[in-house]
């Protein structure tokens, strides 16, 4: 018989080649978490390739859930228990597994073949000189599942296809988890495949059966997390994302269109919105990352809740269009979802390094909003937030999210659709005697005229325009005088923001550490953990980048010294430094990886004023 | 559909807007004649809209007195395919350059032509840069001398018709700035088909490249030098002196007061797509370039699939229903 022992939090990592189905066996596992009531986090690393050398440390595919009865606000650190599906797998994997933790390793992935190519030495197996503080279950997955499949009539390598949910199978019985979630979303998947289907459905069971026959085994529960009361579903940041989309169009009464070029990690968004069309969702994807743009820019002119999505290079190649767009002074988002740059870089890591690509970076004075997505249900509000702005604001917005947003997950308290606020589109009426383009209202916007509509008749252009009419100008005096109110319109978007609130810690001290995107639960561990060691530190994330906040000098004052930890090379530090003078301190890590709780709060013990 | 087309007059469609092109530019003459054909098309004035990009054509816009955008260089296809895809109900033109369309926009041309998005291209085609002051373009021949190929121009010109037929565009045609009755009509032609319309016109740079269609215009050459395509009628040219004959698939020159009749004649068929390829193949000395519809097809467009493929979801998914969607498929509820 089994022991069962409570647990509050777990780590574990799957891990294994990028064929072998360990993004699928992570994200079961997740969503039957999820159901399960536990809070939990998740990050998925794989490689760029689609199925890079077998059998490689290079071609690993990683994904790890952190989840628990208590608050989770990161992946987690060392994992407690690692899965790994072959020799590359264990290799790359075991040196980060915490003292004491657990591994499973399918003994098949460790013969001959796979430890040269994990690049272990002749006659070297980790499994013949394991870690004495770490309790390994060995299971030749491989051929325990050919064995549970044996009178099925599919091909040998059909039936190894599944052997990941083996794998499943025996993670879900150590942690005492329903197999529930998973059989239904095979019915579903397979539905058309039924021999594929059974073959999954047995997979799993024989898995989670092998763990009932193993004597002694140890297993665990996670009680349900004491999540605040409302209704919720588990996430990813890109499904987030296309969500708020959809929402922000449907309260501002327009149709989404979203024009989109295949990139990594944006390319999720398009493929979650072309899945809702019936909501008057518009998708196209288009020839080339220019085309989507300037395709969202005649969307916006004709009335679409005009939106683009791109990753880093994408992004350099819309900024042409992203100066017409504020020329014109049209809605659109544009989000890049940022990875490891520059140029092609890292596709599938992530990174925070198109900070100042989206303030700074376009020809002539052209500032255009920026606003940043902190966690994967968070891409929800700032998607929705962008829209609005835009919307009500008659002005390009980007909206930044990164690869490990886009692609982790977390327990979403969804909204209700009559709770989300109104948005506002500034359109012109075709009652509007004498129409000029550019005679704006009290908050510098001006009216949305559209084609189609009589009487409002008029012509929009790259080239300056005269204030009011519109009209092409060369006039020295009039381009100073548009190029300041453009400034203008955009910075008192900043009276439009609630007061900035402190995440943690009193209104003075010792260490404010100021962060924005992807950090906030890294910096919330770490932050949480400092205050219990009796240091003054405070917590503050930017929603906000461009226009910043104008509360944020004053609160960035009560501290004598701010920390920003960051995923590129001190970008934020630098926008500090240009709007406040103020010589915040740098924690950056470039390692196309998010940051670990511990890294932060060593960092604010180094620069703690110890009395 | 609903209220009746205003009787509108050219003057209605001309903007406030001092239009601004050199004095002689071939320009004057396409903006006139688009002036004076849109009155006649039964769209309201409300309804049409010019997109352009960059350089001299891409003006255009701001002196035609409908909604209108000059764009960003090379991308005015991408921005009309947005704008139609939002409002199909709008009569949407592109005015671009060979420039504009065929060296940085090239691309977005293409793509847009084998979508097939129900709407017009006019490319001004004067073989130059003139905004940018005289540089050689894709369309112009090899060997030019300009100030950014002062030993000749070491580039293939494009044939911006094959190129369209290539990209398998539905309406392919060729028109004529000094040719005002012709222009219009192709026009006209142009607005009436159902998909992409891509007219060539070939429009005089008279300061950079003063007189590169004298040949197709001037009144001593052109009977010689072009071929006005009639639907269902024989090629003939030069004041009905010349025909054109398909040896195979080979057209040959036949002098018709040389025992040939005009039953021996190609005759023109605008829905042959292999004709079509033909013709867009003279475009040397050898032959007539040919002027007018030299290709058209009916091809299902873009948007109209696009409007269908909306319905359809609606049909399968439903009504939408926000609330629905937020929940997804597995939720909890936390007490």
């Amino acid at each position: 018989m089994s022991r069962v022992k409570e647990l509050q939090k777990v780590t574990i990592h799957f891990a294994g080649d990028s064929g072998d189905g360990i993004q699928l066996a992570g994200s079961q596992f997740t969503n039957t978490t999820a159901l399960a009531g536990n809070d939990l986090s998740t990050f998925p690393d794989f490689p760029a390739e689609i199925r890079a050398p077998i059998g490689t440390v290079a071609g690993v595919s990683g994904f790890q859930i952190n989840f628990g009865s208590v608050e989770i606000d990161t992946p987690g650190g060392r994992p407690d228990v690692l899965v790994a599906m072959n020799a590359a797998a264990y290799h790359k994997n075991i040196s980060n597994l915490k003292n004491g933790g657990v591994v499973i390793a399918n003994t098949a992935g460790f013969d001959k073949r796979n430890l040269k190519l994990a690049g272990y030495a002749e006659n070297e197996n980790p499994l013949d000189s394991k870690p004495q503080d770490i309790q390994f279950h060995e299971v030749d997955i491989t051929k325990l599942n050919r064995e549970a499949l044996l009178d099925l009539a599919i091909s040998p390598r059909e039936k190894d296809r599944s052997r990941n949910m083996f794998a499943l199978g025996f993670v879900y019985f150590l942690y005492s988890r329903s197999l529930e979630n998973t059989l239904s979303f095979f019915k579903e998947k397979f539905a058309s495949k039924p021999e594929v289907l059974e073959a999954n459905v047995r997979s799993l069971k024989a898995g989670y059966h092998y763990g009932d026959t193993i004597e002694a085994l140890q297993r665990y529960r996670i009680e349900k997390a004491q999540l605040p009361a409302g209704d919720y579903r588990n996430i990813t940041g890109n499904q987030a994302l296309a969500l708020g989309l959809i929402a922000a169009a449907q309260k501002a009464n327009l149709d989404l269109f979203y024009a989109g070029y295949p990139i990594t990690p944006a390319s999720d968004i398009l493929h979650e919105l072309a899945r809702h069309k019936n909501f008057g969702v518009k998708t196209f994807q288009a020839e080339d990352e220019i085309a989507a743009i300037t395709a969202a820019i005649g969307s916006a002119f004709a009335g679409g809740l005009a939106v683009t999505a791109t990753s880093g290079p994408g992004m350099a190649l819309k900024t042409e269009g992203l100066g017409l767009a504020l020329m014109l002074e049209l809605p659109m988002v544009v989000v890049n979802v940022q990875r490891g740059g520059p140029s092609t870089g890292l596709p599938t890591k992530t990174e925070q390094s198109d900070l100042l690509q989206a303030v700074y970076g376009r020809n002539g004075e052209a500032p255009v909003p920026v606003i940043a997505a902190h966690s994967p249900a968070d891409c929800f509000n700032a998607a929705l937030e962008a829209a609005k702005m835009a919307v009500e604001h008659m002005t390009p917005v980007i909206l930044l999210s990164d690869g490990y947003l886009a692609n982790g997950s977390e327990p979403w308290a969804f909204p209700k659709a009559k709770d989300l606020p109104t948005i506002t589109a500034a359109l012109a009426g075709a009652d509007v005697e004498n129409y000029q383009p550019y005679q704006r209202n009290e908050n510098l916007v001006r009216p949305w005229a559209l084609p189609g509509t009589p009487g409002l008749e008029h012509r929009l252009g790259g080239l300056e325009k005269e204030d009011i009419t519109g009209n092409v100008s060369y006039d020295a005096e009039n381009h100073q005088k548009m190029v300041r109110i453009r400034a203008a319109k955009v910075s008192a978007i900043a009276n439009t923001y609630p007061p900035s609130h402190l995440l943690q810690g009193a209104a003075t001290g010792d260490v404010l550490v100021l962060g924005w995107g992807n950090t906030l639960g890294a910096i919330k561990v770490a932050v949480g953990q400092a205050l219990a060691q009796g240091l003054a530190v405070g917590q503050l994330h930017l929603r906000h980048i461009h226009p910043l906040p104008s509360d944020l000098k004053s609160i960035l004052q009560g501290y004598r010294q701010v920390l920003v930890p960051e995923l590129n090379n001190g970008q934020l530090v630098h926008l500090l430094r240009d709007q406040f003078l103020i010589d915040a301190i740098a924690l950056d890590k470039i390692k196309g990886q998010p940051f670990l709780a511990e890294e932060i709060l060593n960092k604010i013990k180094e620069i703690a004023t110890h009395e | 559909m609903s209220s009746p087309v205003a009787p509108y007059t050219a003057k209605d469609f001309s903007s406030d807007q001092e239009v601004k092109w050199c004095p002689g530019c071939g320009d004057y003459s396409i903006l006139k004649q688009m002036q004076t054909v849109v009155p006649t098309l039964g769209i309201k004035r409300e309804d049409l809209v010019f997109i352009s990009g960059i350089g001299c054509s891409s003006r255009f816009p701001y002196y035609m007195n409908t909604y209108g955008m000059h764009s960003i260089h090379g991308r005015a296809p991408a921005v009309a395919t947005g704008l139609k895809l939002t409002n199909p109900n709008l009569s949407v033109w592109v005015i671009t350059g060979d420039g504009d369309g065929l060296s940085i926009g090239g691309n977005h041309l293409i793509h847009l032509l084998r979508r097939n998005l129900d709407l017009n291209i006019l490319l001004f085609n004067n073989e130059i840069y003139g905004l940018t002051k005289g540089q050689y373009s894709p369309t112009s021949e090899f060997g030019k001398y300009t100030k950014s190929s002062p030993l000749g121009s070491l580039d293939h010109p494009f044939n911006p018709l094959a190129l369209a037929l290539g990209a398998d565009a539905t309406f392919v045609a060729r028109t004529v700035d000094r040719d005002p009755v012709h222009l219009r009509e192709i026009l006209a032609a142009a607005h009436h088909h159902k998909g992409s319309s891509f007219i060539e016109v070939y429009q005089n740079c008279n300061v950079f490249n003063d007189g590169t269609f004298a040949a197709f215009t001037d009144k001593a050459q052109k009977a010689n030098t072009t071929l006005e395509l009639k639907e269902g009628k024989p090629l003939i040219f030069a004041n009905g002196e010349k025909g054109i004959r398909l040896d195979g698939l080979k057209p040959v020159v036949v002098n018709l007061s040389e025992g040939f009749s005009a039953n021996d004649l190609w005759v023109h068929d605008s829905y042959d797509a292999t004709k079509a390829h033909i013709l867009s193949r003279f475009f040397d000395d050898s032959l007539p370039r040919p002027m007018g519809i030299l290709y058209q097809e009916k091809r299902f467009t873009y948007d109209e699939a696009f409007a269908n493929q909306m319905a359809k979801a609606h049909e399968i998914l439903g009504e939408p229903d926000l609330d629905k969607l937020l929940r997804g498929k597995n939720s909890w509820t936390v007490e």
